[in-house]
């Protein structure tokens, strides 16, 4: 079992180095990679799944694409592959305001969650980030915990 | 030998006939070798009138094989999209107008009716019921309200000089917190007074406003398929019920239960009535109506007795986004004044199978729905993985009835336009 998960641990942060290397590679030398890039691990990925099945899946779907005009895709949107303050936010605040991506508008209110726990927040934002044909870092509890600190201010 | 000549002159003739008097001809309308890749009943057959690219709302076809579609979002400027039928039944797009998006679009009394969604705008026909101004309509109502969510205006008229159109709620079920965990009900939902409900104008006066019309209807959370009944002489509408059962109230609702229900639902409508939202869902299961959870339901709950009843209940979440009472004579006897029900198909339903992308047949007898409803074109979805996926080629939404008796549905997913015929002699 522990072995297993170690295996998995590897493989991803195999992956992950994998496609740091090629971001690299891509943007040239001008920027430099993050030295502490926090780790996706397994039980991040595992408890995020879950979390999503709860309280996301009903909007955004088995496969995470949404439904049109409504509820956006969670796939390869700068959404949720950019920003990680953004993307903390939206979990925490809701989001009801207009919101264009890729050319097509999305209608229905998302409402807040921010009754869910900061480490459930970051396992189920780590999950999105790597699910869907997604490939992105970890959200940690760390941030999480500092973006609903100043959104209280 | 004569017969031979005539054969080969008809077509020519009709032609000719067709674009001296812009009459209709079906004599060459035949169905798609695949119907369009629908499933029909026996006998019945489908053809792709045009692919218009759009998200095509609801529509109307005139005598003279003009169809006016209203799209969600203007295309290259246009709202209004026209086309003219060929004689084998394909149309070309021959123009549009309208720069704003919306839903509701109805031929009555030598107007066209097209509703943005906060207005509602009118445009004179000739005798050809073609519009005539085409830049200048007359604004007939003005300031409706339009959340970010059942925006939409549908509309229809009845046969005294009204109109009715739709004011969608602007939230899923008047959550404090809109489709939030554990949120209660705004208490007395004070979003009804302007929205929720059916409104009444007139049908020729100008520059109406809420102030000018009259609440028909309330209690309904949103209507999207709606039609006049004319052997009633009364306004029927679809309502999309509310979302989010099992989402906001976990300990309430398992996931089954919260992708069956609420029911959605079609009402009768007379003025005055209160359909109960966000007070109360339909429960087609129990066949009773429930007090909403927001407002101290429990998902057994019976809700007060004043709320009305539904005339017929269909499974939840399968958006029921347009509305036709079959008058023709093309199809079989048990269709005449019967009810087509469009479902665009659902998506609150996950993670159980989605449903719908299917228009639906509704069996009325004096006036009344009688017998279970029947699916009557399916396919829209491409295949029953794409309909369990939610991840539908095409969706129904709205439908029109052609002078022969064809059944005209739109898609607004990807802009097909559908003529359905029955072929049997």
């Amino acid at each position: 079992m522990l072995y297993i998960s170690m295996k998995i641990k590897l493989t991803i942060a195999l992956l992950f180095a994998f496609g740091l290397s090629q971001l690299h590679a891509q943007t040239k030398p001008a920027v430099k990679a993050h030295s502490k890039t926090p780790a996706v691990s397994a039980s991040s990925i595992a408890n995020g799944q879950k979390v999503y099945t709860q309280y996301c899946l009903s909007c955004h779907q088995v496969d995470g694409g949404g439904v049109p005009n409504m509820n956006p895709p969670l796939s390869k949107t700068s959404y949720v592959n950019g920003d990680k303050t953004r993307l903390i936010k939206v979990v925490l605040n809701g989001f009801m305001q207009p919101v264009e991506i890729d050319g097509e508008s999305y209608s229905n209110n998302m409402p807040p969650h921010n009754f869910l726990k900061d480490q459930e927040i970051a396992d189920v934002l780590t999950y999105i980030r790597n699910s869907f044909k997604n490939k992105g870092t970890a959200i940690t509890v760390a941030q999480v915990k500092k973006t609903r600190a100043s959104a209280k201010k | 030998m004569k017969l031979k000549v005539l054969r080969y002159l008809l077509p020519v003739v009709t032609m000719a006939t067709v674009s001296l008097y812009a009459l209709k001809a079906d004599v060459n309308v035949v169905p798609d070798a695949d119907n369009a890749g629908l499933k029909l009943p026996d006998g019945f057959g489908a053809l792709k009138v045009a692919d218009i690219a759009a998200k095509a709302r609801h529509l109307t076809v005139t005598p003279q094989g003009d169809i006016y579609v209203k799209l969600a979002k203007p295309k290259d400027g246009k709202g209004v999209i026209i086309l003219h039928e060929g004689s084998d039944g394909r149309a070309q797009i021959t123009g549009g107008f309208g720069n704003y998006g919306g839903t509701g679009i109805y031929i009555k009394n030598g107007y066209l009716y097209a509703s943005s969604n906060t207005e509602i705008f009118r445009y004179k026909l000739n005798d050809k019921n073609e519009v005539i101004n085409q830049a200048e309509p007359e604004r007939i109502v003005m300031g409706l309200k339009a959340g970010r969510q059942h925006e939409t205006k549908s509309l229809v008229l009845d046969n005294v000089g009204n109109i009715y159109v739709n004011i969608g709620s602007p939230l899923s079920a008047c959550q404090v917190q809109d489709r939030g965990y554990h949120s209660p009900g705004i208490p007395g939902c004070p979003l009804l007074d302007s929205a929720g409900g059916m409104w009444e104008f007139k049908a020729d006066k100008l520059n109406q406003t809420y102030k000018d019309g009259i609440r028909y209807a309330t209690g309904l959370r949103n209507i999207v398929g709606l039609d006049w009944n004319q052997q009633d002489n009364q306004l029927f509408v679809m309502q999309h019920g509310r979302d989010n059962l099992n989402s906001s109230w976990p300990e309430l609702y398992d996931t089954k239960q919260s992708a069956e229900l609420p029911a959605e639902c079609m009402y009768a409508l007379k003025k005055g009535d209160n359909a109960g939202f966000p007070f109360m869902y339909y429960d087609e299961i129990q066949h009773k109506k429930i007090q909403g959870p927001e407002y101290g339901g429990d998902g057994k709950k019976e809700a007060d007795p004043k709320y009305l009843d539904p005339v017929a209940a269909y499974p939840g979440h399968m958006a029921p986004n347009g509305l036709l009472f079959y008058t023709g004579k093309m199809f079989p006897e048990k269709y005449r004044n019967g009810a087509f029900i469009a479902f665009h198909g659902s998506w609150n339903r996950a993670p159980e199978p989605q449903k719908g992308y299917c228009v639906v047949f509704q069996p009325f007898k004096d006036g009344k729905p009688a017998g279970d409803w029947e699916v009557f074109a399916d396919n829209f979805s491409g295949s029953a993985q794409k309909t369990a996926a939610g991840r539908a080629d095409h969706r129904p939404c709205g439908l029109a009835q052609g002078s022969d008796g064809s059944l005209y549905v739109t898609d607004d997913s990807k802009g097909f336009i559908y003529r359905i015929i029955y072929t049997k002699k």
